[in-house]
């Protein structure tokens, strides 16, 4: 069975994901990388800021905030 | 180098780690509170440097705390010095003696991957492993003694803000830098290579071997292979060959596959994991901590906002309320200074600068001093807390939609204090283009320097009325202006994002630090810092700059002028002794010696060569209703905003001499004194409010303009900021001196 690819974004929130790939410039998919978010990694999606953006994840352990523009280039599968 | 000759400096021990680990408060704990806050030469990084308290005084220790770091491949400027200090690239800072990591418990994976890539450097290590309380908390247990056997360094458990743990990290210091120090130089990550990465690691090592070099070459070789930007940010470093041999290397790794950027993060967090693994115990399966609870309320859709808005509220309404017995009270100290001072120097010119120049002008920035502290204080606060990342988060919607980051939002909060502050927080701001923009919209957010301005237009001109039952008309005039700088900076950055700086909107990734408890030492540190660096403005600076003024305001005196007035009251003082004391003649004859006194000082002032600024300006300030003695409190304030007050107080008590004996009227009873040519007041709302509306827009500071300067690198972004900013404040305070007319007001 091949799993589904979904955006981070599209998740609700409270949702576990884990992350599968980056179609993300270089530079910031070394940043998330060098965060702790790597292919593999799981990631819950905790909320969304008061306007929708923002998004905000808890990735190993913290909880780290990154913009809808990057969270849709960051394709996850449900966990 | 000199690294051969024994050192002639003390020992030097970096403090390093992620932001929010705590980082600040250890270096506060650790140096106590004469440390020195300075810059890095060419940039307005902070360098915080301290010595080592608990060590004797002969034999001294500096701590330097690096600015927070997530890795060694630098997003922003803050984190290009960390790496810079640590890869011993900048010649102003020694080699590192030892290094302190400061480890975030609560965030081991994170932390340890910071960790590995450091411990590769060779210095000698202590790890400070910080939140200790926060760790548990969450449900973990962190075994210290197991991470200290698996990492083969020291590893000291704090929780920095209540003070646990620091003479254990003090002694495991001292123990450290005992000679021979042990250095740690493996590369950690080094069996997750395969064996053709760290041939080319090894062999490029081999070339960058030195005699006495302080980073390990294999932890160099490993970095400027896999990092873009390690070879890029310094070119001159590297001999061409080097670049050659490392351009080679790339290429036959993409070539075969190998995705050389990304190449050691996946190898760093799969050790990072296992060690993880190995040293930290789940106690409890923690759902939810207090601080994922209470974040469910701040940042809610409604409730999050309610909140912003109240705290923003809290924050202005305080400054103002509370900051007003403190500033009366220094308010009556300085008069009283002036006064006994005054009694004990002789009538003259030095009697007229002491009290007038010296005492009067710095005192009446001093006096502002309580409300800077405030500001400075809740700024604390809201970082110490970690709600100012909550704010970001918030706002960062609102943010973008100007092209703006939510980070953005931190230095404008901190220019409502002061602009430089201000400035240097956009450091955080990885985009250099966004950073620009932040820096070139931060000074039209009202400064706590403005203040003193509105401050006193308001008392002396805005009638105190009711408006709408809940408010009065001199508080909303101050929240106008408030706003009106805001709502500038938002449209200049809108212009600017869309037209001189187009790009991209910047990437955002920022964490959430959990709340905590704020630190009462860290906070007070952060407002006694920004005070004193306030007061030796005061001190220096604007105290300089008054003295000048009153040099200007009181020289060159007409020679002629004394004698010429004296020739025209004797006749009338011989006429007073002639008629009855209390007669109506009487006073009809002192109302005529008063005026010739103002006559008297008025062509003094004309003449000096303030009056003679002021003149020079007047023609371009006449259309915004503004006279020369206003045009001379404007080209004082270009130095700086607050000198306005002590400027009006020069220019109207060297007006008002004659009543100064009576009693010394407060300075906004003296500008509503001031008339116009045609009888007509001076200063009515009207004119207030123009005034007012150029301080807002005006980029009247030469620290400013040092600062942004510094931050740019060139006098083209400083001068252009000058130069639209001064275009705004004519065109706004022509706008409204006209519509004012044309209103009838």
């Amino acid at each position: 069975m091949t799993e589904q690819l979904l955006s981070l974004v599209s998740l609700t929130a409270g949702t576990a994901a884990i992350i599968r790939e980056f179609n993300l410039s270089l530079d910031n998919q070394r940043r998330l990388m060098e965060l702790g978010v790597l292919a593999g990694t799981r990631v819950e999606l905790v909320r969304f800021a008061p306007l929708g953006d923002p998004i905000e994840i808890r990735v190993r352990g913290y909880n780290l905030t990154l913009r809808r523009q990057e969270a849709e280039r960051v394709m996850v599968s449900l966990a | 180098m000199a690294d051969t000759s024994p050192p002639t400096h003390p020992p030097l021990v970096i403090l390093t780690g992620n932001p929010n680990c705590g980082k600040t408060t250890l270096f506060n704990a650790l140096t106590g509170l004469r440390a020195k806050v300075g810059n890095y030469t060419g940039v307005t990084v902070e360098k915080k440097e301290g010595r080592l308290l608990g060590v004797p005084k002969n034999e001294p220790i500096t701590v330097l705390d690096l600015p927070g770091t997530y890795s060694l491949s630098p997003q922003s400027l803050d984190e290009r010095i960390a790496r810079d200090v640590l890869f011993h690239r900048l010649p102003e800072i020694a080699a590192p003696d030892l290094v302190v990591l400061v480890m975030d418990a609560s965030s081991l994976e994170r932390s340890l991957y910071y960790c590995g890539q450091v411990m590769e450097l060779g210095y000698p290590l202590v790890v400070a492993l910080n939140m200790m309380d926060v760790a548990t908390d969450m449900g973990q247990q962190v075994d210290p003694e197991a991470l200290a056997k698996r990492l083969g360094v020291p590893v000291v458990p704090m929780v920095a803000s209540h003070s646990d743990g620091v003479t254990q990290l003090r002694s495991a210091i001292l123990r450290q830098l005992k000679p021979p120090p042990r250095p740690v130089a493996e590369v950690g990550i080094w069996q997750e290579l395969s064996p053709d990465v760290q041939r080319e690691v090894h062999s490029l090592a081999g070339f960058l071997a030195a005699p006495n070099r302080a980073v390990s070459a294999t932890a160099e070789a490993l970095l400027i292979l896999t990092d873009e930007k390690a070879l890029a940010d310094n070119v001159t470093l590297y001999p061409d060959t080097i670049r050659q041999r490392v351009a080679n290397v790339r290429q036959c790794w993409e070539t075969a596959g190998v995705d050389w950027r990304l190449l050691t993060i996946e190898a760093r967090y799969r050790r990072a994991s296992a060690i993880r693994d190995e040293v930290v115990r789940e106690t409890a399966a923690v759902e939810q901590t207090w601080s994922d609870r209470l974040d469910r309320v701040v940042t809610h859709k409604f409730w999050g906002f309610i909140i912003f808005v109240a705290i923003m509220a809290l924050m202005f309404e305080s400054i103002f309320r509370f900051a007003r017995l403190p500033m009366d009270l220094l308010t009556a100290g300085v008069d009283w200074l002036g006064l006994a001072v005054g009694r004990l120097l002789p009538p003259g010119d030095l009697h007229s600068l002491i009290t007038d120049g010296v005492i009067a002008g710095a005192g009446a920035v001093v006096v502002f001093l309580p409300q800077i502290c405030l500001l400075f204080l809740f700024i604390g606060l809201l970082e110490d807390t970690g709600y100012m990342a909550r704010a970001a988060f918030i706002m960062d919607r609102f943010m973008s939609k100007v092209g703006l980051h939510g980070k953005s939002f931190i230095p404008m909060l901190s220019s409502f204090a002061c602009a430089i502050p201000g400035i240097m927080a956009t450091r955080t701001i990885e985009s250099a283009r966004d950073r620009l923009v932040t820096i070139l919209i931060v000074p039209l957010l009202s400064c706590s320097a403005r203040l003193p301005v509105y401050t006193l237009l308001i008392a002396a001109c805005i009638p105190n009325v009711p408006v709408l039952g809940l408010f009065e008309l001199p508080g909303l005039t101050m929240v106008a202006m408030y706003f009106l700088g805001i709502l500038a900076a938002l449209i200049m950055a809108w212009i600017f994002k869309s037209t001189l700086l187009k790009g991209e909107p910047p990437m955002l990734i920022m964490e959430l630090p959990p709340y905590k408890r704020p630190s009462a030492n860290t906070v007070f540190r952060h407002v006694w810092d920004r005070a004193m660096m306030f007061l030796r403005r005061a001190g220096t600076v604007i105290l300089g700059i008054n003295i000048l003024l009153w040099f200007f305001a009181t020289y060159p005196r007409g020679a002629d002028l004394g004698p010429r007035y004296e020739a025209l009251r004797q006749p009338l003082r011989q006429a007073r002794q002639t008629v009855e004391a209390k007669s109506t003649r009487a006073g009809e004859i002192e109302a005529q010696l008063a005026a010739l006194d103002r006559r008297e000082n008025s062509e003094k002032l004309q003449n000096s060569f303030a009056g003679r600024a002021g003149r020079l300006i007047e023609p371009l300030i006449a259309p915004l209703g503004m006279d020369w003695k206003i045009g001379i409190g404007l080209i004082s304030s270009f130095a700086a905003r607050e000198v306005f007050v002590s400027t009006m107080s020069i220019v109207y008590q060297v007006d008002n001499n004659s009543d100064s004996q009576e009693h010394t009227a407060s300075l906004a009873e003296s500008l509503r004194a001031q008339r116009r040519p045609d009888g007509t007041p001076m200063y009515t709302p009207l004119m207030a409010v123009a005034l007012m509306v150029f301080y807002v827009f005006a980029l009247q500071c030469v620290s400013t303009v040092a600062v942004v300067r510094r931050e740019t690198n060139s006098w083209k972004w400083p001068l252009f900021q000058w130069a639209y900013m001064g275009a705004l404040a004519w065109g706004g305070a022509y706008v409204v001196w006209r519509a004012g007319h044309w209103l009838g007001y």
